[in-house]
């Protein structure tokens, strides 16, 4: 199973425990990364600005994937969710799409509808399947009880996922924990928003929607949150002392990605999984795995 | 109050010609919208379903030059609880693309515009970076700036990163 990693814009500087792990478990799990220096931005930001501008972003990145003949392994919800958008945009309307190859045939480029796009998550779920990560399992975390979040664009605009998930009632993600032997911790409001999406618009209200989350989490007895996308890391875990000096309350909780859970499970060495570069340290969950 | 001289009853064609508007006119002011969105649950300032409302009676100067249009999160929670599939986030963004037209865009999205075209990227890579990668045996990031600043060139995005043609 080989795939072009798309790392994005945030992962490569400000997730490199999450890159990191996500090589590590994929090396274990027999799936091939292919790193593509072609690879820019996916759009994402440009997308309320200028429709036209964020299409034909995602269209190259979907084309240099189609000349490597690779379907993409995306690590971040963000470029998961808009590129698949795109690509299904461009697969059943043929107006956009000629319009697309237009622009591209300038830089030597053609959008041809040949690959998929799929979250890391996903892959593990679909691809590489839980049978066979369950087998792989070294040492189940069976001491811990996690609380996974699954953000908003893992899993919606749902449209443009099909059926893979049901926003209202996701499990995907509860799955591939409780393969790790971990206890997935139900909590209010899980499938509420990160409040990412606004960060950079309104960063009173980014926090106090990221607080809501931690208060939850917290009141749950969870150990750790566990994440899959960067943009909600920003919020859970890099705003993390922010959130507690306005809010006043200390919440001193671990967010952790999901491979390195996994990677964990697999009897990966924690020095390896990048645990060293989390912002909140995971220090008891660490000495509790002896 | 709202000023009967001011009003655009086109407006919301003008929407529903956007990609992303065309369900504008099928909002019933449920309020759905509003009792999901965790932005409006913080910050009252926040309604989409008033957005909607204001497009709808042609306040668009109004709109189109708030700040309020640029708080949606894009979460989708409203647009798959939404009884009549207006597609609000997709609604919003066409908003938002017809407000850029107008000369109003956020700063802070303006800010990632400069990002893109300084860096190909949302976040500049530095030597640090690289260093930091290769120290965990992670490859290299190279930036790609050029292919950017063409498309940029070319949609008109570069005026906006330059500040042509902005009015706050
Ligand atoms: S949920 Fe839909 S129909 Fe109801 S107010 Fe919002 S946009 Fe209108
Ligand atoms: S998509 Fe926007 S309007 Fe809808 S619930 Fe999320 S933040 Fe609110």
């Amino acid at each position: 199973m080989k795939y072009g990693l798309f790392l994005g814009c945030t992962v490569p500087v400000r997730a490199l425990n999450y890159e990191l792990a996500a090589r590590k478990v994929g090396e274990k799990l027999g799936l091939e990364f292919q790193d593509i220096p072609e690879f820019g931005c996916c759009g994402f930001p440009v997308k309320s600005v200028d429709r036209m501008t964020f299409i034909l972003m995602a269209a190259e990145n979907l084309s240099v994937a189609e000349d490597a003949n690779l379907d993409i392994c995306s690590l971040c919800s963000a470029c998961s969710s808009v590129l698949t958008e795109v690509d299904r945009q461009l697969k059943e309307n043929q107006t956009l799409r000629n319009r697309v190859n237009e622009e591209l045939s300038r830089v030597g480029r053609k959008y041809q509808g040949r690959i998929q796009v799929k979250h890391l998550a996903r892959i593990l779920h679909e691809d590489v399947g839980l049978p066979r990560i369950k087998e792989m399992v070294k040492r189940p975390l069976s001491e811990f009880n996690f609380a996974v979040h699954y953000g908003c664009h893992y899993l919606k605009p749902s449209e443009v996922y099909g059926e893979f998930e049901e926003p209202e009632n996701p499990r995907t993600l509860d799955e591939l924990l409780r393969l790790t032997g971990a206890k997935s911790i139900p909590y209010e409001d899980k499938n509420e928003c990160c409040g990412g999406g606004v960060l950079g618009v309104d960063e009173a209200t980014a926090l106090k929607i990221a607080a809501l989350k931690l208060d939850h989490v917290k009141a749950s007895g969870a150990d750790a949150l566990v994440l899959i996308c960067p943009f909600c890391n920003i919020m859970y875990e890099a705003n993390q002392k922010k959130i507690e000096k306005l809010s006043e309350t200390e919440f001193n909780l671990p967010v952790l990605y999901y491979p390195q859970v996994l990677g964990l499970a697999l009897g990966i060495p924690p020095d390896e999984l990048g645990f060293r570069m989390n912002r909140v340290k995971p220090r008891e969950i660490l000495s509790r795995l002896g | 109050m709202i000023d009967v001289s001011k009003l655009d009853p086109n407006f919301k064609y003008e929407i529903t010609k956007e990609p992303g508007g065309e369900h504008i006119t099928r909002c019933f002011a449920c309020g759905t919208c509003s009792a999901t969105c965790p932005v409006r649950g913080i910050n009252e300032e926040y309604n989409p379903r008033r957005i909607i409302r204001m497009a709808l009676l042609g306040m668009k100067e109004e709109v189109l030059s708030s700040d309020f249009i640029w708080l949606c999160a894009s979460c989708y929670s409203c647009e798959e609880k939404c009884p009549q599939d207006v597609r609000i986030a997709h609604l919003m963004n066409a908003i938002k693309n017809i407000a850029v037209r107008e000369g109003h865009i956020h700063p802070s999205f303006r800010a990632q515009l400069e990002a893109l075209f300084a860096h190909g990227r949302l976040y500049e890579v530095t030597e640090f970076d690289n260093k930091k990668r290769a120290k965990w045996g992670l490859p290299e990031i190279r930036e790609n700036v050029e292919g950017t600043r063409k498309l940029f060139r070319k949609t008109g995005m570069e005026k906006l990163v330059k500040g042509e043609g902005r009015e706050e």
